[in-house]
This record gives C-alpha cells, structure tokens and sequence, in this order.
C-alpha cells in the first residue's frame, strides 16, 4: 500500500511525460539536419528560410497566461487529467487509511526498496518510512495534491500544454512523498531536491514570459544555497556519527554532546553545528528570513502551483525537516534559539511586508511565508507537534486562498491587482464565502482551524524557555495583527466597494464547478482541521499519536504548560484579530481616504516596505553583481590575459621573439616574474589550507 | 576460453582502422558510407567484446585481471596489460562511447571522412591502451600517442581557430609528459625494471617520491585539467568537432585522473600524502574559479568546458582525500561526468548542426520547435547540477563528503560549487530554450531518429546510474580499498619512523 501512495504519482507523471512529448513531436515532426559543411558556409543560412509567422507572446503584461489562444491543446490532454487525477485520488485515500493505521492504530512500518549508494562504511538505501509523523504529511500532501489537480482541470483548460503541466504537478508530488518517507539523510536530500526541480520547472512553466523564467531560475538558486547547508550538515554527520540513516544518527546523538568540530576556526559545538547548518536548509526551502526572497517571485508560475507548492506543501518541508530531526534538535538548544529567532523576525517581517502589497497572489505569498515563521517558532520552542498542527491546518486554509485567489484571477480574466477589483462578492459568491472562510481559518477567528493552532504556537512562546522565546511571542501577537489586517484588506478591496472598472466587475464569471468542488473541500477543512485534532497535536494525546517520530526532552515541557497559560494571554491573539479586522474596515470600507493619506505621508516606510525591504536590490548589489564581476575578470584578466599570457602564449610570443631577435632576449624577464606570481599565490593559499587543515 | 580478450578490445579498432585505410578507395558518397559503416560495425563489436570482460570480471578482487605478459623491447620492457577495478570502467566507458561519436560525426563530417574515421580508430586503441597497460613504457606510448589523433581531430575538422587550439593543446600536454618520460627513466634506474605491478609493490625513498611526484602531477594535472593549467581545454573544445569535444571531455580529460589513481597515490603515497594541500588548493580554485567563469561565458561550448574543469575538481580534491568515498567517488564521478558531458557537448552539436554557430545569444525559445530535444537537454543539464537522481549526484556527493571526513574547509569551499553550477547551468538552459522562439530559429527541426538513438543510451544510463549506481561502485570498490590500504600503510610507516626519530623533525 505504501510503495502506491507514494509510485502512483510518479507513474502519473511518467505517463504524463510520454504523452506530453508524443503531443509536442506531432506539433513539429524532427529531422535530421542536413549534411555537415564543415563551417564553410554562413552562419544560420537556411534558417532565413523559415516562412511561418513568429509566434510572438511576450507582450501579455499582467496576463497570468503566458500563451495566446491560437494554439491549439496538445492531444491527449483529457486523458492525462483524468489519469493523474485518478491516480492521484487512489493516494489520497490510501493515505488517509495510512494516517489512520499509523497514527491511531500505532502500526509504525518500513519499507526496504534497494540499495542506493554504498562505499565503505557509507550505506544509503532507498526505503519509505511511515510514522506518524509521516502519516501526516501524506495526508496533507495527496489531500491538495488531489483537489489541486481537479482544480487545475478547469484553471488550466484554455492552456495548450496541459499534459506537460499534469506532469510536472504529478511528478512534483512524487518528490514531495520520496521526501517526507525519506528513512535517511540523503534520501530527504533526493526529495529535497527533486521538490526543487519540480518548483523551477512549474514556475517556468510559461516558458516564454521573462519573469517566470527569472523567477524559477531564483528559486532553484536561492534553494541551493540552502541545500548547501544541508549537504554539509550531511557531511558533518557522517563525519561524526558514521551514518546517514535516521534510527542510526538518533541513536548516537546523545554521544555527540560535549564534541566539537572545527569549522574555519570556529570551535563549534558538533550537535549545535550540525542542526545550523540542516537549518539552512529549511531556511531555503521554507523562505525564512533572509533566504526568503525566492517566494514572492515564484508567484509567476500558475496558480494551482502556487497553492500546492508555495503555500501547502513544498515550503513546509522545511518545518517537516526540523520535527523529523527532534532528536538532534533538542540536543542542540543554541541551535533551537536560533530556529525561533529566524521564525519570529520572518513572521513579522513578512506580515508588514503583506500590509502593502497590490497583487492578490504576493499577499497570500508572503502571508505564507509570515505563517512558516510561525511554525518554526513552535518548532524552535520544542512544541513540534504544536508546529506540525499548524502546518496541517494551515494546508488547508492557505490552499483555500490561494485556490480561491485563482477563481478570483480567473473571473476577472488574468487580472491580479486587487486595486483594480471591488465589488466582486456579488459577481463571484461561492469564491467570496470560501475566501471569507479561509480568511477567517488564517486570522484565528475562534472555532476555525487556524484558531486552535496558531492560538497554540502563541502560548508555546508564551511559555517557551529559550532565551528567545519573549521575542518570539511578542512578534508572533503582534504579526497576528498585521495577519488580520491584511487578510480583510485583501477582502475588502476584492469583494467590497466600488468596483473598480463597470466593464471587468460585469463580465466576471463564477468558476467551473470543477473548480468549485475543490475549493468546497478545502472550504470544510479549513474549519474542520482544527478542533478533532486538536488532542493528538497539541493535548494530552500527543505522545500517544507520534510515538518515537517525535522527541522531546524531559526537561521540555512545552506541550505540558500549554495547559496553564493565563486566561488574559490566550485571549491575546483573538483580541490582535479583532483590533486587525477593526482597522482594515475602518480604512478600506468606512474611510478609504485613510490609507491613501497615510502612505503619502510616510512614504518613506511606504516604498520601504512596497520594495519588500529592498532585500532583492541589496542581494543584487552584494552577490549578484560581484559574481558577475569576478566571473566576467578572472575569464579575461586571469585566464586570457595572466595564465594565458605569460604561459602558452607567451611563451610562443617569446619564443618568435628570441628568433627574430637573439638579442631581445631580456623581454622573457616579464613572464618570469608573472609567473612566479601566481605560483606564490598558490603557494600562499596552500599555506592557508595547511595551517587550516592541521589545527 | 583462453583467448586474449583484452588485447582483442584493444586492437579491434586499428584492425577497423586497416581495413578503412584498405578498403575505401575515393572520396564519393559510396567511399563514405563504407568508411562510416566499418567504423560503426568495428566499434561495435569493440564494444560487445568489452562487454565480455564485464561479464567475467571477477568484482571481488582487487588484482588485475585479464593479464598478459610478453617480453618486448629486448627484456627492457613487456607487452604487459591488465585490467582492474578501477581501469575497467574506463575502457568499457571508452568502447560505449565510441559508436555512438561515429554515429554523431555520420553526417556532419563530410570532409575527408575516410581519415576521420581512421583517426577516431586509432585513438580508441590508444585509449583502451592506456587504461590497461600494465608497463610504464607501454603506458607511456599509448598515453602520449594518443595526443596525435586528437590533435589530428581538432586540427583537420576543427573550426576557424582550429590550427591555434591543436597547438595550445599539443603545447601544454606535451610540456607535461617530457617531465613524466625524465620520472620514468628515474623509476626504471631505481627500481630496474617497469613493470606497473612490481613497482606499486616497491618502496620509492621518500626524496625521490618528491620529484617522480612532482614530474607526473604536470603532465596529470595538463591533461585533468587543473586550474591554472586549464586554459586550453575550452579552445580545444570549441574548436574540436562535436565528436572531438565528447572524447575530449568524456574520456581523455579522465586520463589525469586514471594517473593520479595507477601511479601518484600507490606508488608515491608519502609525497602524495605531502602534496594533498596543494592539489586540495587548485581543485578548489578550480570549482570556485572556473565556475564564476562558467558564468560568464556567451559561447556554449565554453561555458561547459568551464564546467568540466570544476567538475573535475571535484575528482582531484575526492582523489586526494585518500578515503573509500573520496576515491570511489572519484572514479565515478568520472564516468558519469564521460556520459554527461559527453552528452552535453552532443546537444551542442544537434543545435550546431542545423544552426552553425555556438553563440548562446543567438538561441532562444528552442522548445518550442525542439521539446524532445530540450527535455533531452533537461536530463543532462540536471546531471551537471548534480541533482540527486542523475548520476552527477553520486558522484559529488561521495567525493564531497569523503573530501569531509579528511578536511573540512576544503569541502565546504567546494560545496559552494553546487550553488555556482546551477547558476550557470540553468542560466544557459535559459538563454537556450526557454524564451520567445527568435525568428532565425523558425525553421529549426527536432531530434531524428539517428540523433534518438544516439541520446537514448545516454539518458538511460545518466538516471540509472542516478538510481542505482552500485554496478560502478561495486565493480571498483575492491581495488580502491586495497589501494588505500596500501597508502595508508606507507602514511603510517612513515610517521612511525618521523616519530621515532626526534632529530628529523627538529630539523
């Protein structure tokens, strides 16, 4: 059962993939090329031949589609749906019957496939590893992977390349499962990765727009400097420990405390080290703060992608990483402050940076990124089943915006700027209650999902013992304000007013019931996630539900004295949503002047937070630039006019020289010294490498 | 079945070269087709035959196998040759390319194609050879006869800089191997004899480990290549014809390699030993350096014989960290960057093919008219990213996290490579095939069936190998453990005696 919840997607995809390929070879049959000429005739010289007209898409601006309607829908489309829907409904199932028979019925399993890489005393395997832990995150994963898909059937129906869109979404899914079955380090690191691939090929999946093209090229790279983190937290592992696997690395990490490791001449304390670095990971994958800037623009990609991956599923894996490494994490407690720090400047951070965004999709995006924050708080606290409760429930309600958001763009035809909507609640109804619903689950409004579990994170600060466990509870109430007033202002300027032009608002169309019947799903989860659960994620059931998938200390009572928190504390957050929902009715319903003035008069904070911080110009000037720079002078200066200079060229010019002028001979002395200078330079590195290496 | 099956692999290709050189008369189409055909045929059979010794490889030892021994040059030396754990994979690496280059050159070579075809035979003897010699001098004329085809290749079918890239290529391997003939004539006087086995047994004294040392890394480090000795790979490459390029990049640049394995490390541990800083440094200039050049760069060629020299960094730092996943790691990284970027420079050449020029700017939008080309060009482009799945991985993930275990900072340096390549590599993807389709590519076809059937084993075995990389692993872990045993034992010997001898260290 397990090996088909997690190779059903996968065959999807294959299937999809085949069909994908045989669609687009019958749109243009290849050829050989012609016969060679061995350079001798002009560049591109038959190409002038070509007669057909340029297909020319660039120019479609705001529009989300990157395609026009002239093409027509590669063949096979209808069956690619219905095959990677249906397979993907079959895994949803079972992993439900996989949540139940693990998580309640206790029968924890391991599934063996085969050998992966084996050299000496390094053993990997493939293998599924399904505890409760992992139970959850099938559950979470197929549930809107599945609705996701059906929703995609009526979002993406006008679009020619549905079967290599059904593909990427299915093999996305795939990833996603390898990752959080993963019995070992490196095989994370495969789904990790494979997640990853998955992202950058479903951001650019409108290949001929610049910015998706940019934007999925962003995400991959600023991912790999995450996994760059995570490979040497790998390494560093091995390096101590001897393994990868996660039974054999917990067993031995209590024998880690107390050891060091050298890290460029940072005495670090080996367990502290290596949950950083694992850390950085999680920082990439989940955009936290400062390795968030990927999020926002990953937004360029279709919809349904963005509630799947950037809001459901891929971002969260990040959070899923940290609870499945609780052993590690609650040996290391620098390392936990350092989790709840990250978490709680990027809960906040985010959330002013949602204050003033325009696009409809950037808001839930960098709400989504604002609620990772959150977890990463319960998770840096040692409430990790806390952090896993709000991950579940928040699956739910993020998806449900995001989906709902792409009724909204659907309707008003490819448009996402919510200054040009309004009124909409009387075009679009279902998508207005539904959105009105998720908004309520992630505000925290009492009884919906997203009130039991954020309200828990909350008091896990409140209670939590680490140093920066204040920090974290003061930006996670104050976030809880921003949370709400940006989600109502989202509603407000939507759904409420004036709209804004007669002509949209009147030719705005209720989605396919295709799309409706996911979003109803998602609907009933959002307020549904959240009470039934609540024992077994953040009560007395938790060591009863999660069993060894989860550590926690003896010294870590977080989940204890939840139950004791004041009364005027737990009402903190409801009384935050409440003053949010206040403020943005009053600016954006009663005195819509008020905003309008209060950006003219700070505009400085304004374009401040408008340009997110200005964190992508700064990276721009910090790495982008200088790498740019470096690569661009070490080609010229250093290869072309140093090494190659005074070393081959050189030599053969010296080498004229000598014969047409014997006397000429002192003009090598140049080379000579170059020369010796770059071999100093070598020699002064390995100097440092030495003096680096042996201490 | 006694019958000399290695000898057979190796000679195969200059008996189809003879019977080129025999049978084809002219220079019509007919002259052609026979000359392409017995090339084909040849390098097939080579191929299945090789395919033999796979099969009768015995994985558990790790001493040389398929052994033949016969006196030659009056005593001095021997026809010696023997495969191992760690050369087979080369050979078979070398005969599973071969078709498939003939195969690639079947059209767009159109001049002097009989020549052609004997060039390429020839080097496949040449190349096999040196994986399997078993003799120093035998070693020494495969491995330096082989520089003349290739300089053949890229001077004869080249492109307009053809004559200074063969020179750059001829100039900087050649100043490498006038230093290792001195090493060799030094082994021969010291150890009396050159026979490969005899002298891995043999304890060189440690002064003179130094310089033999010394003397082998130049000519090695040219043909790997490292950094700063890189320089004329990526003109050799852009000048080489596509065929050129993929044994170039796929099987010559891995003879560095095969070198330090057969001959630094075993027979010279304490100066390897003593060195390791030193190549630790260049291989991790190498990554960082040429991956920023990489960067850069607006010819495709280039910008993945760029990639190729920080790829081989990679093999250099995992050799030298001197540990089962370092040096396992090495050797396939090695073969999976010979399928990989074999394949990539092959995707160049489908492009170039039909376009003429190399030019990155001058393409966009590809998949449009390409898909099945651009998801070929998507598997390998990952492959080079190291993405887990593809063979790129394993092998960067052993030798990084062998490279780990030995030094810490070298390995996170060279971690930063897996940042620099996917900037690079998914940039040139970019530029290539994703985009509007610009108007001078209107015309441009997809792959065809002969182009198919060249990329099919390529794909196959880039995610096989990804998947399931034990076959490679296994077939060379034997002989890497005892290697490392060996070395290990010299390292240990020697501190031991330093220890011992207070008066040595003061000094």
């Amino acid at each position: 059962m397990y090996q088909a919840i997690v190779f059903l997607p996968l065959l999807g995809a294959i299937l999809a993939g085949l069909i994908a390929l045989f669609a687009a070879r019958a749109r243009f049959p290849g050829e050989a090329p012609p016969p060679g000429d061995d350079g001798s005739q002009p560049a591109h010289a038959h190409a002038h031949a070509a007669t057909d007209h340029a297909h020319d898409h660039a120019a479609h601006g705001h529009d989300d589609h990157g395609h026009g309607p002239v093409e027509p829908a590669a063949a096979g489309s209808r069956l690619v749906e219905l095959i990677t829907t249906t397979l993907l409904a079959v895994s949803m199932i079972l992993s439900w019957i996989a949540l139940a028979q693990v998580g309640f019925g206790g029968q924890d399993v391991r599934v063996p496939i085969f050998d992966w890489i084996v050299s000496g005393d390094l053993k990997i395997a493939w293998a599924l590893r399904i505890d409760t832990l992992t139970a959850v995150m099938l559950v979470v994963v197929n549930s809107v992977s599945c609705v996701v898909h059906l929703y995609s059937i009526g979002y993406m129906h006008e679009d020619p390349y549905r079967p290599r869109f059904f593909g990427y979404l299915s093999l996305f899914t795939f990833a996603m499962l390898m990752l959080v079955t993963s019995d070992n380090l490196v095989q994370m690191f495969f789904g990790w990765e494979g997640v990853g691939l998955a992202s950058y090929l479903l951001i650019g999946f409108w290949y001929r727009k610049p910015e998706a093209n940019a934007a999925a090229i962003k995400a991959f790279v600023v991912n790999r400097v995450g996994d760059f983190g995570f490979a040497l937290g790998i390494f560093a592992l091995f390096a101590m420990t001897g393994a990868v696997d996660f039974d054999t690395v917990f067993a031995q990490a209590p024998a880690l405390s107390g050891k060091f490791i050298d890290f460029f001449g940072w005495h670090a304390d080996a367990l502290t080290l290596i949950c950083l670095l694992l850390f950085m990971g999680a920082m990439g994958k989940s955009a936290q703060f400062l390795l968030h800037t990927w999020l926002p623009d990953a937004m360029e990609g279709p919809t349904p992608v963005s509630a799947l991956i950037h809001a459901a599923t891929m971002v969260t894996a990040g959070v899923f990483m940290v609870a499945r490494l609780s052993p590690l994490f609650e040996l290391a407690p620098n390392a936990q402050t350092f989790v709840t720090f990250i978490g709680a400047t990027t809960a906040i951070f985010a959330a002013t940076i949602g204050l003033v965004q325009n696009d409809i999709k950037r808001i839930v995006a960098y709400s989504t990124c604002s609620q990772l924050g959150y977890m990463f708080v319960a998770m840096g606290c040692g409430a990790y089943s806390v952090g896993m409760y709000h991950l579940f429930t928040h699956a739910f309600f993020k998806a449900l915006l995001f989906l709902g958001s792409g009724s909204v763009i659907h309707a008003m035809h490819h448009e996402q700027d919510i200054r040009n909507m309004g009124g909409l609640k009387d075009r679009i109804p279902f998508t207005y209650i539904v959105m009105i619903i998720g908004t309520l689950a992630l505000t925290g409004f009492p009884l919906t999902a997203g009130y039991f579990s954020k309200d828990a994170i909350i008091e896990a600060a409140y209670v939590g013992k680490n140093p920066m466990a204040l920090y974290a509870f003061v930006c996670t109430v104050a976030a809880a304000l921003l949370t709400s007033f940006y989600s109502w202002r989202l509603i407000f300027k939507t759904f409420h007013g004036a709209p804004h032009s007669v002509k949209h608002w009147k030719e705005a169309h209720e989605s396919p019931m295709v799309m409706l019947i996911p979003l109803g799903f998602l609907a009933i989860g959002s307020v549904l996630a959240g009470l039934p659960f609540k024992d077994v994620f953040a009560g007395q059931g938790v060591e009863h539900f999660f069993r060894e998938s989860l550590t926690f200390a003896k010294t870590n009572t977080v989940l204890e004295d939840l139950h004791h928190v004041p009364l005027h504390i737990a009402l903190l957050p409801t009384v935050m949503m409440v003053i949010g929902f206040v403020i943005a009715w009053h600016f954006y319903i009663r005195r819509p002047d008020i905003p309008v003035e209060l950006a003219r008069q700070h505009d400085f904070l304004y374009r401040f937070l408008l340009n997110k911080w200005y964190f992508d110009e700064l990276y721009d000037i910090v790495f982008v630039r200088p790498a740019k720079w470096i690569g661009h002078s070490l080609w010229k200066k250093g290869d072309g006019w140093l090494i190659d200079g005074f070393g081959p060229d050189g030599v053969s010019a010296r080498v004229l020289d000598v014969t047409r002028n014997v006397v000429r001979l002192q003009s090598g002395y140049l080379y000579h010294y170059a020369f010796a200078m770059l071999i100093g330079a070598a020699a002064f590195i390995t100097w440092f490498m030495f003096s680096a290496g042996t201490h | 079945m006694n019958w000399p099956v290695l000898s057979v692999v190796t000679f195969l290709p200059l008996l189809g070269a003879l019977l080129v050189m025999l049978m084809v008369r002219g220079n019509g189409p007919l002259a052609k087709g026979t000359a392409r055909w017995i090339s084909m045929w040849t390098t097939l059979v080579t191929f299945a035959v090789s395919l033999v010794m796979v099969y009768r490889f015995d994985a558990a030892s790790a001493e040389f196998q398929f052994v033949e021994k016969y006196e030659w040059l009056l005593g001095v030396s021997s026809y010696h040759m023997g495969v191992d754990g760690i050369s087979l994979p080369f050979v078979i690496l070398t005969t599973a390319l071969m078709p498939i280059c003939i195969l690639a050159s079947w059209t767009s070579i159109q001049k002097r194609v009989k020549e052609y075809m004997i060039a390429f035979l020839v080097l496949e003897t040449l190349m096999i050879g040196t994986f399997s010699a078993l003799d120093l001098v035998l070693f020494y004329l495969f491995f330096e006869g082989g520089l003349i085809p290739m300089f053949l290749i890229i001077g004869i079918w080249g492109g307009q800089r053809r004559v200074y890239a063969s020179f750059k290529f001829f100039l900087y391997t050649l100043a490498g191997s006038v230093l290792m003939l001195l090493a060799i004539m030094a082994m021969y006087w010291q150890a009396g004899t050159t026979d490969i086995p005899t002298l891995l047994r043999y304890n060189f004294p440690a002064g003179m480990q130094t310089w033999c040392w010394l003397a082998f890394f130049a000519s090695f480090a040219v043909k790997m290549p490292m950094w700063p000795v890189h320089t004329w790979l990526p003109d050799a490459h852009v000048e080489a014809p596509t065929a050129g390029s993929v044994i170039l990049a796929a099987i010559l640049l891995k003879m560095g390699g095969y070198g330090f394995l057969r001959f630094s490390l075993p027979m010279f541990p304490i100066a390897s030993h003593d060195f390791t800083p030193l190549v630790y440094t260049m291989s991790v200039v190498a990554i960082i350096y040429t991956s920023l050049v990489a960067l850069m760069q607006e010819d495709v060629k280039k910008l993945i014989a760029y990639s190729s020299v920080a790829h081989m960094g990679f093999v250099t730092m995992g050799i030298f960290a001197a540990n089962q996943q370092g040096v396992a790691g090495a050797v396939f990284q090695m073969i999976s960057h010979g399928i990989v970027s074999g394949a990539l420079f092959l995707c160049v050449g489908v492009v170039y093919d039909r376009m003429h020029t190399r030019e990155i700017a001058f393409y966009g939008g590809v998949v449009t008219r390409m898909p099945i080309f651009a998801a070929i060009f998507m598997v390998f482009t990952m492959a080079n990213v190291g993405l887990p799945g593809t063979s790129g991985f394993v092998g960067e993930f052993l030798t990084l996290i062998g490279t780990f275990k030995a030094n810490i900072p070298v390995a996170s340096l060279a971690t930063l490579g897996v940042i620099l390549s996917a900037a690079y590599a998914l940039w040139l993807y970019r530029k290539m095939v994703y985009g509007t389709l610009k108007p001078a590519l209107e015309g441009i076809k997809d792959i065809g069936l002969r182009e198919a059937v060249i990329f099919a084993p390529l794909v196959i075995l880039t995610i096989l190998f990804g998947v399931a990389p034990k076959p490679v692993l296994d077939m060379s872990a034997a002989s890497v453990t005892q290697l490392l045993d060996g070395y290990n034992k010299a390292i240990a010997t020697k501190t031991a005696a330093t220890a011992s001898n207070p008066v040595s260290v003061a000094r």
